[in-house]
């Protein structure tokens, strides 16, 4: 209540402070939007180029090349490189492969998440520690052990298990539910408890209808990871078949580009497929990715 | 934070008191809830199987001479003490490719910084199109490296569009198959990708910044360059802290861009990674010991520079 005060005095004052200097806040109004919009035109443009280079039946590096030519339009590389990777193939390994990261990610993440913030037991400080210490170790520096132990040990080359094994579970997801079920009013779970629920029943009713917004939150984030991840689906699988779109369109890409009339045309038109799912996922939930859960979820 | 936990009310009615007793010990030795512990397992187990085992594995596979043998096989693994380190510190393209990291921490960190707090300053004042330009921002990020890397294979080709753009300014040979320019080529692509995740960054922590600051140094008659440098520079250290870690660890990952931009880290390997280096030499040369010493080195250097940088900024993380 008080902050909302406070806030609402700050503002009038910033109000105010506004009025008295007028004419330089108006400048750097016009220069920040001026950085603005450079800032967004260089972001976009690469983007906006894949869609008029996948679409040239002629490859145009030419300035000219960058507006759309009527005369040089066709789909003919999409037809081009489903017909040497298997775009449909390409694009289910890669969901399989991220649903079976996002499942897991939530189910052992809410359990983790809400142990490490509601309950209270022997080792969380310790078990928090780690989780901390785990977002530090570079990833890809365990993958000659990695490769040795899943691969070779546990033969899962070749499978959607071994693919999702070492990113089954998000640290930064759990993180996230965690700083999420600590802002629970604790009153709430005492007050239940007293009425005799069980702690399952307290997180399945309680607490977990109270951190929707995270769920979605840890779903989008969760999901680029498996989807645009490159080195272990490229270790791992060997087989065409199983590959997830990234890996596929990378080898397409360092080997069989080359035989290709148009090679550029047909890599833009795979490229354009693999990234218009998380972008489109990405704008139509652009709320659910916001600064303050990205910040709890690396800051911790 | 301070946690108050009520006394169970079915342990304290005395009806039974040998449970109560034996509760109370259970508690002691697990805590109020031992459930916690319980529900963990399964994340607790994950990080032992996929971080410490491999982790170990390959700190005692760079004291050995390991070698891939068949499933199943017994074979004895001897110890060589330092030997395959020797190995790594005494190879020219080991030097070249943590050099290269270095030309890509010079290049990445202080533009991501820059440019990045810059966008996010200039967005935090912004009225109009907020949703449009935060979203145009963070696109590349959440999109798969391959396939933007498709499309700077082709801007930055030869006859390229920035080539086309430069006219005669164009570097030849041209930016990917230029030795000097190879490397720092992967820092702009790899800033361009990223920047969207720290502006996002930066903008939480300028909500921190307490406004008061900004009102005095208005009262103080500071303009719009010296309040951004007194007051909001200061004032998102820990985030810039944060940035130059996640920058290094970035760094050291780097593989997928050198691995398709310049065709596995040419030309000569002017722009080979560590990763890459440890994916040649552990999996298609078949010697893992010596890319598992690559990977202790590299780990190492990353723990180092990371407490360097703590010391250096010096914010102290919330």
């Amino acid at each position: 209540m008080s902050a909302t005060v406070s806030r609402a005095q700050s503002h009038a004052d910033r109000a105010a402070a506004r009025t008295e200097r007028r004419r330089p806040g108006r400048m750097a109004n016009i220069l920040s939007y001026v950085v603005l919009g450079i800032g967004a035109l260089v972001f976009l443009f690469p983007f906006y180029y894949m869609v008029v280079g996948s679409l040239q039946r002629e490859p145009d590096t030419s300035l000219a090349g960058a507006f759309p030519n009527p005369s040089n339009i066709t789909l003919q590389n999409y037809v081009d490189i489903n017909g040497r990777i298997g775009l449909l193939q390409g694009l289910a390994n890669s969901g399989i492969f991220a649903m079976g990261v996002i499942l897991c990610t939530l189910v052992f993440g809410i359990l983790a998440g809400y142990a490490l913030s509601v309950l209270q037991w022997r080792g969380r400080g310790t078990a928090f520690a780690i989780l901390l210490l785990v977002q530090i170790v570079p990833f890809q520096l365990l993958m000659i052990p990695l490769y040795v132990q899943i691969a070779r040990d546990y033969g899962l080359s070749d499978s959607y298990f071994g693919m999702i094994l070492p990113f089954a579970i998000n640290s930064a997801a759990v993180l996230i539910f965690r700083q999420y079920f600590l802002q629970l009013p604790r009153a709430l779970f005492d007050a239940a408890r007293i009425d005799g629920a069980s702690e399952l029943r307290l997180l399945w009713s309680i607490a977990l209808p109270l951190v929707r917004p995270a769920v979605l939150t840890v779903i989008l984030l969760t999901f680029i990871g498996p989807w645009n991840e490159f080195l272990w689906p490229f270790l791992i699988t060997k087989e065409a078949s199983l590959q997830p779109l990234a890996v596929s369109l990378a080898n397409y890409i360092s080997t069989v580009a080359a035989s290709m009339s148009n090679p550029f045309g047909t890599i833009l038109a795979g490229a354009v497929v693999l990234a218009i799912p998380p972008v489109v996922l990405f704008i139509l939930f652009q709320r659910h990715f916001n600064s303050s859960d990205l910040g709890s979820g690396v800051k911790g | 934070m301070v946690a108050v936990i009520p006394e169970s009310p079915t342990t304290t009615d005395g009806t039974d008191a040998r449970h109560a007793r034996s509760s109370r010990r259970r508690r002691r030795l697990l805590g109020e809830n031992p459930l916690g512990l319980l529900l963990s397992a399964p994340y607790l187990i994950f990080v032992g199987v996929v971080f410490a085992y491999p982790l170990g594995l390959a700190v005692w596979m760079s004291f050995h001479d390991y070698f891939f043998s068949a499933p199943g096989a017994d074979v004895e693994r001897e110890f060589v003490g330092f030997d395959n380190f020797i190995f790594v510190a005494t190879d020219p393209e080991v030097w070249r490719s943590f050099l290269n990291v270095g030309i890509f921490l010079i290049i990445n960190v202080p533009l991501t910084v820059a440019l990045s707090l810059l966008l996010a300053a200039a967005l935090n004042r912004a009225v109009h199109a907020r949703v449009f330009l935060r979203v145009s921002f963070y696109v590349p990020y959440v999109t798969a490296s391959v396939a933007l890397v498709a499309v700077w294979l082709f801007l930055f080709s030869g006859p390229g569009l920035v080539n086309q753009v430069l006219g005669p300014l164009a570097p030849d040979p041209s930016w990917l198959i230029n030795p000097y320019l190879a490397m720092p080529t992967i820092a702009l692509f790899v800033t361009w990708k990223g920047m969207g995740f720290y502006i996002l960054l930066y903008l939480a922590a300028l909500q921190n910044v307490p406004k008061e600051l900004y009102e005095s140094a208005a009262t103080d008659g500071a303009g719009a360059v010296r309040t951004f440098f007194s007051v909001t520079v200061p004032g998102v250290r820990p985030a810039t802290l944060l940035v130059l870690l996640l920058a290094t660890i970035t760094g050291a990952n780097l593989f997928t861009e050198p691995y398709l931009l310049t065709n596995g880290g040419g030309p000569n390997g002017a722009s080979t990674s560590p990763v890459l280096l440890m994916y040649q030499k552990g999996l298609e040369q078949g010697d893992p010991d010596v890319a598992a010493a690559i990977g202790v080195i590299l780990v190492i250097l990353v723990l180092a520079i990371a407490l360097i940088q703590r010391r250096l900024v010096g914010g102290d993380e919330s």
